[in-house]
């Protein structure tokens, strides 16, 4: 039951979830509560979809899906460092506005309702490592996904790398825990929150690519199906570490995989259906209470 | 009041926009929306849709009053729901359908309460386990819908038919469920300005820390506010499911989005009780009005649902602002 499909096809679900996790995690460390990813990704999947179908490439499918992503985050960006609206507030509306939007779209722009498919939409292809794909178990594991999958684990690697070997991340963290600090160095606090929110805008363009183009290749109302809310819970576990979101991120993904294995024995698909919030929920209680415990330990 | 004007007139205006890139009249289009909604058939249909709706919008005001944000209300309406169902089809008579609604409200109230025990006790957030809590709920009840509890008769996921006794009388389009969604929001109306445990609410909203610094118990206040929020959510799922069609039907509950259109509402009058009412009660018609719009003009309806996220945007923008401009800090 446990084998090296397992663990290829949880990569390949958690890639969207990472993606977001990492926008989430980037705009946390700004001190900005981003929770409109889920809004952002589905925007990213229709874009994606229709910049695919429109210019017969995929690859300018994923450039629309991110910029798509980037323009799209401007509302929050806007709504929220410059205009000083509640973050939360605009982040549901942004959601909702996402499906209401999309939705309206696949209706006008495709001229259906629900799913648009075609056979000569073009998706993203499995890539093949060469030499890795050859190694029993790791080389199943971890060749033939998507460019995007391994973008993904890039991305982890170079935003660890950025936030605590670099200048910016540096003044980024700083800007997310003492903003008025901050500021009197002549670190722009607006500029960072923007920064973030516009890349992690990307980053959520980038996951919505991945959904819409590599592990499928359709455009479906409401695909994104809570994966954003996911990221956010990601976010909250990993404690917007990038390795630590990367860890949550093949927790949830690894649960979703587990939990297809254990319809083929019996359990009924809506016990794993849950399976992983319950997951994430314990896992949550879990580090709660070693922070706790860990705040009593310290304070006399 | 001026504000809400003013974001209004400009979601209208950004709808207008969308609507002429696409090719359709906004006129029109408005035009069908609010003879959709208001008009002599539609306006059946938006009582209909109004009354969940008004009820998740209140039932998420009220922790809403004190700042907490409870997004498990779907989890909380499936469950009073499915809970009122398992009742109503094993308890008979008039009876069964009293004990239904206590059932289901109490079913949300609890699963609700356990969440704010959660942030209380072990410090996981309340945004983050009213919502996870809210997926189990909803597959707890697709699994009992469809093995426990499945229709002997048919091979749909749903429940079976409640018995005839076991049933909320209709008039017109609606039940007698109505009255009991004012009546809560009444309640939620007179506690809110007139009690104490309404101002420890609304004093927790605007600042908690001077309110927890004022003597009023924070972990005790959350656990009764999400109780209540919860115990509503399950009185608007058990008053839908004991209406036509007698039945838990699979994803009924979820796909007309009453949760989020009451959020919305909730989030417009910040969660004050007949502002929240007058909202929700607006936003069903918008949404009900949309349906006919499609109808008759080909319109997709969810052009409603766009112009109420933007509504919220621009209002949340526009709250902002006036905030900033408030304090020059």
């Amino acid at each position: 039951m446990v084998d090296a499909a397992l663990f290829s096809s949880a990569l390949g679900a958690l890639t969207p979830i990472l993606f977001a996790a990492l926008a989430g995690a980037l705009c946390q460390r700004a001190g900005v509560f981003n929770i409109s990813l889920e809004g952002t990704m589905l925007v990213g999947c229709f874009a994606g979809v229709a910049g695919s179908w429109y210019t017969g490439s995929v690859w300018l499918g994923v450039l629309i899906a991110t910029v798509a992503g980037v323009a799209y985050s401007l509302v929050l960006a806007v709504g929220h460092v410059s205009l000083g609206g509640d973050a939360i507030v605009l982040g549901v509306a942004i959601n909702l506005l996402a499906v209401g939007l999309t939705s309206f779209l696949i209706r006008t722009v495709f001229g259906t309702r629900g799913t648009f498919s075609d056979p000569s939409l073009q998706g993203l292809d499995a890539v093949d490592l060469p030499g890795l794909k050859d190694i029993p178990f790791v080389g199943e594991v971890l060749s033939g996904h998507s460019v995007l999958v391994y973008l993904s684990w890039l991305a982890v690697v170079a935003l660890a790398v950025l936030l605590y070997r670099h200048p910016w991340g540096l003044r980024l963290r700083g800007v997310g825990e003492r903003p008025d600090a901050a500021a009197s160095l002549g670190v722009s606090v607006t500029r960072y929150r923007y920064g973030v929110i516009l890349a992690g805008g990307a980053l959520c363009g980038l996951a919505g690519a991945q959904l819409a183009l590599g592990n499928v290749t359709l455009f479906s109302e409401n695909m994104t199906a809570g994966r954003g809310w996911i990221a956010v819970v990601a976010v909250m576990l990993g404690r917007a570490l990038p390795y630590g979101v990367l860890a949550a991120a093949v927790l949830f993904g690894l649960a979703e995989a587990f939990g297809f294995r254990l319809q083929g024995i019996g359990l009924p698909q809506q016990a794993t259906d849950a399976a992983p919030y319950v997951v994430t929920l314990l896992a949550l209680f879990v580090s709660s209470a070693r922070i706790r415990r860990r705040t009593r330990e310290r304070s006399p | 009041m001026r504000t809400v004007g003013v974001t209004l007139l400009g979601a209208l205006v950004l709808g207008a926009l969308l609507l002429a890139a696409t090719g359709a009249n906004p006129l029109e289009a408005y035009g069908a929306i609010v003879t959709g909604a208001f008009g002599p058939d539609g306006i059946q249909d938006t009582l209909a849709y109004a009354v969940p709706v008004v009820g998740m919008a209140t039932a998420l005001a009220i922790p809403l009053r004190a700042g907490m944000v409870n997004l498990g209300g779907e989890g909380q309406l499936v469950l009073g729901a499915i809970s009122a169902v398992a009742v109503g089809l094993h308890v008979p008579g008039p009876f069964g359908l009293v004990v239904a609604l206590v059932a289901g409200t109490v079913a949300g109230a609890l699963y609700a309460a356990a969440a704010a025990l959660c942030e209380v006790r072990l410090g996981v957030p309340l945004l983050v386990t009213t919502l996870l809590l809210s997926y189990p709920a909803m597959s707890l009840a697709a699994y009992l819908v469809r093995f426990p509890m499945r229709d002997a008769g048919s091979s749909l996921p749903q429940s079976g038919q409640l018995p005839p006794d076991v049933r909320l009388p209709a008039m017109g389009s609606v039940t007698v469920g109505l009255f009991l969604i004012v009546a809560a929001v009444a309640v939620y109306a007179v506690v809110d300005a007139r009690t104490p445990a309404g101002f420890e609410a609304r004093a927790t909203g605007w600042g908690p820390r001077f309110a927890q610094y004022a003597g009023i118990d924070r972990p005790a206040l959350t656990v009764r506010l999400l109780a209540c929020s919860g115990g509503l959510a399950g009185l608007v799922g058990a008053v839908v499911v004991l209406g036509f069609p007698y039945r838990f039907i699979d994803g009924a509950l979820i796909t007309p989005q009453y949760t989020w259109i009451g959020l919305l509402a909730a989030l417009l009058a910040a969660a004050s009780p007949l502002g929240t009412l007058v909202a929700a009660v607006f936003f069903a018609a918008l949404t009900s009005g949309g349906f006919a719009m499609e109808r008759a003009t080909q319109v997709p309806r969810e052009l409603t649902a766009v112009l109420q996220a933007v509504l919220i945007i621009f209002l949340a923008a526009a709250t902002g602002m006036l905030r900033k401009k408030r304090s020059p800090a």
